[in-house]
């Protein structure tokens, strides 16, 4: 009985020992994930409704630049590339090459948010504010959240290299890596909605 | 609480703080105001969810009392129009997202981790920002109504009346934004919860071993992980609406201002279920207590739990019968809604089945709990009437929908929670409540509670408007359905279910100074919760329990007699704590308390009111946010080992939940 | 205890080489290619479908491969997959209430 107590609380400390053999923070990310689905699956749906209600200013087709947004919807798919190697390297214990790699990341999500801040304001110059129609209040919101979440993700990626640089971490490196990955790649994953629905299929 | 618990040494250890993000050393205090502002520990966080929500049931009561005087006479007076409907609002506001769901995150917080055998929950410190900012959200909340006014288009805020056009008052801001930051602790919440629940149960505790409550309370956590962020999408269109100058709402542009009742009831319908599921696994534990019988068939009663999270994402539009949209919708939504009565009523059932033929002890947990089932069965037989499209379309918005509504949340939940009060209060407070004044709580809450609502059955079909903030003679109708007479029944009513609840705040006082002290086991209870002091230590089990069966507390207190097939009593509830106690675990490391949820809520808050107050404020508020986010990700969650003063001797210190 | 360990590893383990994740990558970067192709070439009443079955293509590629759904234990992947779920459902229904798909 003594043993089977032991053994308990090495089983209730968490961390690869739990009910379910998984880590808590991974479950609670999947989690988190799995109700983004539905927040973004809110403002795609009100986009979705609203894509051709234009009283004033452009429309979409007029104002939607493919081969631009193109280009940066390549750099944000190949983070997720840089990103997955990262999480590879920071398994293997790789330090170096999970930083590097990590900085690359980080560098083509700042890429890819510069490319939508150039796109919003050359919307804006061609006349589609905030407020101008339901397309423009629509594209908005829901473009400007995902580029929040990158910003959010980009912050995330500087302090893991910072925190691994000066030995910080507080938990399991390779975990907070993947953690941040798989962030990372969800952020992506959306886009690649966004993408098709918003941009590649007019209204 | 103690930050390091040992068990075998008798003055607290005391803790050399460390220095965790260059300047700020964490918290140390084990006693007064400091250990509650900075704890983590799941039992005072519990507590103080009690205590918030308590407060806002008052708040929120006090607002039903200001309605039921405005209409208890012919061209009230009491209040102006304008007041009228900030109060209903924010009566509805407050009851929903800051009382009854903190309520029911007190119990899930207090009991979760010890039904399921834990010395925390997963993240302990996620905890205590969920707390913080719901009292957070709960201020900016009621803040409006110091600062120009509160929302006032009613609890579902119904595009375009949200609008500033229709709503030029800050009030709609306040309450756009207090309801987004409480739906984040409610996600951060639920997310916790269920990490808990999936990683930290007992060795030997299957799914489908662990306790009734602690299984709906899962469901419960789902429904707000995949609801919340619904309503927050609705929230935000509104605010950048409100705040920025979005159209999204706007007809005069072509909006449909039917998105935002979507967005709603898509969340609204599967909060319904958040906020009655927790009931029924409260009385799903006090019913078998009491009858002192195992519950009727668990695996049904755990089943149509889930049945009824699930189908409670594909309702929601009953809700909207009467808004147009077509025949097919409503046909489809329709019948989705009866088909959602089925796993209800199959709980009602279990429950009835549970009692029967059961030794039943009518304590005031018991009564409140029958009185929950009669009373829910009252407002699900008027809810499947709503279901019927037809008769819905006359319904809406009437009096007959407030009636509906409030049998099933004032008697499927408060009951329930009531009912919690009683049976759970002797363990986490030490002493036993008073049962006289319980009966008396209860009967006045009954009488009180089928005065106030029946009677509005009765307005509602005769066409009483809800929201109409008066109501003439002249039209009030002859006879036994003069509108007058009713309205003065219900208003009565309503002061002696006011009067039902002031009890129970007597008997809290009361048993606070002269409570007797409560015998370890007093309900002869069945579940893990019960395997450990009243009040639980800091560190909730001595050792932990290993599980063999579903009621495992039962089941070490009672054998089968093979001979005769019944249940004897082999060893007393105080026989297995003490047992407990001498083989406790030895070194057992707690999660510290820690500056950082505090101040991260504190600097969430001061961001929203950015939005109202302009830039700047919001500058303040993200510095906050970022500086305390470092400040927690830095900070190890568990004080280390070299921190403890005298340090560890032989080196075998174990830690416990160092996550989070 | 070790076998939770055990099992923690091997989650691990079963995750694909770097060249593995190229691979993906290219097939990734190549599905992009097309999907913009089709605003240059009409592909007639292929478009919608076409487009729609390669947005669902990536989608899975980067969640299964990338995120390890495949290889991880599948409470991950019921997560996650629920809340896509009732995304898909509850928003398609919302939306046909609007009869945006007619």
């Amino acid at each position: 009985m003594a043993e089977t107590a032991t053994h308990a609380v090495d089983h209730a400390s968490g961390h690869g020992h739990s009910s379910s053999g998984l880590s808590n923070n991974k479950l609670a990310m999947w989690l988190f994930l799995g109700s983004e689905c539905l927040l973004f699956g809110g403002l795609i749906s009100t986009y979705m409704l609203y894509r051709g209600r234009v009283s004033d200013g452009p429309h979409p087709e007029q104002i939607y630049d493919i081969p631009f947004t193109s280009v940066s919807s390549f750099v944000l798919l190949m983070s997720s590339l840089t990103m997955v190697l990262a999480v590879s390297a920071a398994q293997k214990k790789d330090d170096a090459r999970t930083n590097l790699w990590l900085l690359v990341t980080a560098v083509l999500g700042a890429t890819f948010l510069g490319g939508q801040i150039y796109e919003f304001t050359a919307f804006y110059r061609e006349g589609l504010g905030f407020s101008t129609s339901l397309f423009s209040s629509s594209f908005y919101t829901l473009t400007g959240f995902h580029g929040v979440h990158v910003t959010v993700g980009v912050i995330m990626l500087l302090s893991t290299i910072g925190i691994i640089k000066k030995n910080k971490a507080t938990g399991d490196k390779a975990e907070s890596v993947e953690l941040v990955g798989l962030y990372w790649h969800f952020v992506d994953v959306v886009w690649i909605v966004i993408f098709t629905l918003v941009y590649l299929i007019p209204a | 609480m103690a930050i390091i618990e040992r068990p075998e040494t008798a003055t607290p250890a005391v803790v050399t703080p460390s220095q965790a993000f260059g300047a700020v050393k964490r918290p140390v205090e084990s006693t007064g105001w400091k250990s509650w502002l900075f704890t983590v520990d799941h039992k005072k966080i519990g507590i103080m969810y009690g205590v918030v929500a308590m407060f806002f049931f008052i708040v929120g009561g006090v607002e039903a009392l200001l309605i039921r005087l405005q209409l208890a006479a012919p061209d009230g007076r009491i209040l102006s129009a304008d007041q009228y409907n900030q109060m209903f609002t924010m009566h509805g506001t407050t009851m929903v997202f800051l009382f009854a769901m903190p309520m029911a995150g007190a119990f899930a917080n207090y009991f979760l981790p010890l039904q399921i055998g834990a010395r925390d929950v997963a993240f302990p410190r996620l905890n205590a920002l969920s707390l913080w900012l719901l009292v957070v959200g709960g201020l900016i909340l009621n803040a409006s109504w110091f600062l120009g006014g509160a929302a006032d288009g009613g609890w579902f805020m119904y595009a375009p009346n949200s609008g500033p056009v229709f709503s030029p008052s800050n009030g709609v801001d306040y309450w756009v934004l207090g309801l987004q930051v409480a739906g984040l602790a409610s996600l951060i919440g639920s997310i916790n919860l269920i990490v808990t629940i999936l990683n930290l149960r007992a060795p030997g505790m299957t799914l489908m071993k662990m306790p009734v409550f602690t299984w709906m309370m899962l469901v419960v956590q789902f429904l707000l992980v995949f609801s919340l962020p619904v309503i927050t999408v609705a929230l935000v269109l509104l605010m950048f609406q409100r705040s920025y100058g979005a159209t999204f709402f706007d007809v005069s542009q072509g909006a449909d201002p039917l998105l935002w009742q979507h967005l709603f009831w898509i969340f609204g319908h599967p909060e319904v279920y958040v906020l009655v599921l927790p009931a029924f696994g409260i009385i799903s534990e006090v019913l078998p207590t009491f009858s002192r019988k195992p519950l009727f068939g668990y695996p049904f009663v755990v089943f149509s739990g889930a049945a009824i999270g699930l189908v409670g994402f594909g309702v929601w539009a009953h809700h909207m019968f009467a808004s147009g949209m077509g025949p097919v919708s409503v046909a489809v939504f329709s019948i989705a809604t009866m088909a959602i009565a089925i796993p209800t009523g199959v709980k009602v059932f279990n429950w009835l089945l549970t009692m029967w033929g059961g030794k039943i002890w009518y304590t005031t947990a018991m009564k409140f709990a029958i009185g929950l089932v009669v009373l829910f069965t009252f407002g699900g037989l008027s809810g499947v009437t709503h279901s019927v499209a037809p008769s819905d379309t006359q319904q809406t918005d009437t009096y007959y929908i407030v009636a509906h509504f409030h049998y099933v949340l004032f008697g499927g939940m408060v009951f329930g929670l009531f009912a919690g009060f009683y049976y759970w209060w002797p363990k986490v407070f030490g002493k036993m409540l008073n049962e006289k004044l319980g009966s008396w709580n209860f009967w006045l809450m009954m009488i009180g509670m089928n005065m106030t609502f029946g009677p509005m059955h009765i307005l509602g079909l005769q066409g009483q408007p809800r929201r109409m903030y008066v109501w003439t003679e002249a039209r009030a109708g002859e006879g036994f359905f003069n509108l007058g007479f009713w309205n003065l029944i219900s208003s009565i009513g309503s002061f002696i279910l006011a009067v039902g609840v002031l009890f129970f705040l007597i008997n809290v006082f009361h048993t606070a100074r002269k409570g007797k002290q409560a015998p370890l086991d007093p309900w002869d209870a069945r579940t893990l919760e019960w395997i450990t002091t009243s009040p639980p230590k800091p560190h909730n089990f001595d050792r932990i329990p290993v599980v063999h069966h579903l009621d495992e507390f039962f089941h070490r207190k009672y054998e089968e007699d093979p001979a005769t097939h019944t249940m004897r009593p082999v060893q007393t509830g105080d026989q297995i704590v003490k047992a407990e106690e001498d083989a406790a675990d030895e070194h057992i490391h707690l999660p510290s308390p820690s500056y950082w949820p505090l101040l991260l809520s504190v600097g969430i808050g001061v961001l929203c009111m950015g939005v109202i107050y302009g830039v700047p404020i919001m500058v303040v508020g993200a510095a906050l946010v970022l500086f305390s986010t470092f400040g927690w990700v830095l900070e190890p969650s568990t004080a280390d080992d070299s921190e403890i003063d005298p340090p560890s001797v032989d080196g075998s210190t174990k830690e416990i939940a160092p996550l989070g | 205890m070790s076998t939770a360990t055990e099992t923690h590893e091997d989650t691990h383990e079963h995750g694909m080489s770097d060249s593995g994740y190229i691979k993906i990558a290219v097939i990734l970067a190549a599905i992009t290619a097309l999907e913009v192709s089709t605003y240059y070439i009409d592909f007639g009443p292929f478009f919608l479908p076409s487009l729609l079955i390669m947005m669902v293509v990536k989608f899975v590629m980067v969640v299964s491969y990338f995120m390890h759904l495949k290889f991880d234990n599948k409470i991950f992947s019921f997560m996650f997959y629920v809340g896509l779920g009732l995304a898909l459902a509850v928003y398609i229904t919302a939306l046909a209430t609007f009869k945006f798909f007619m």
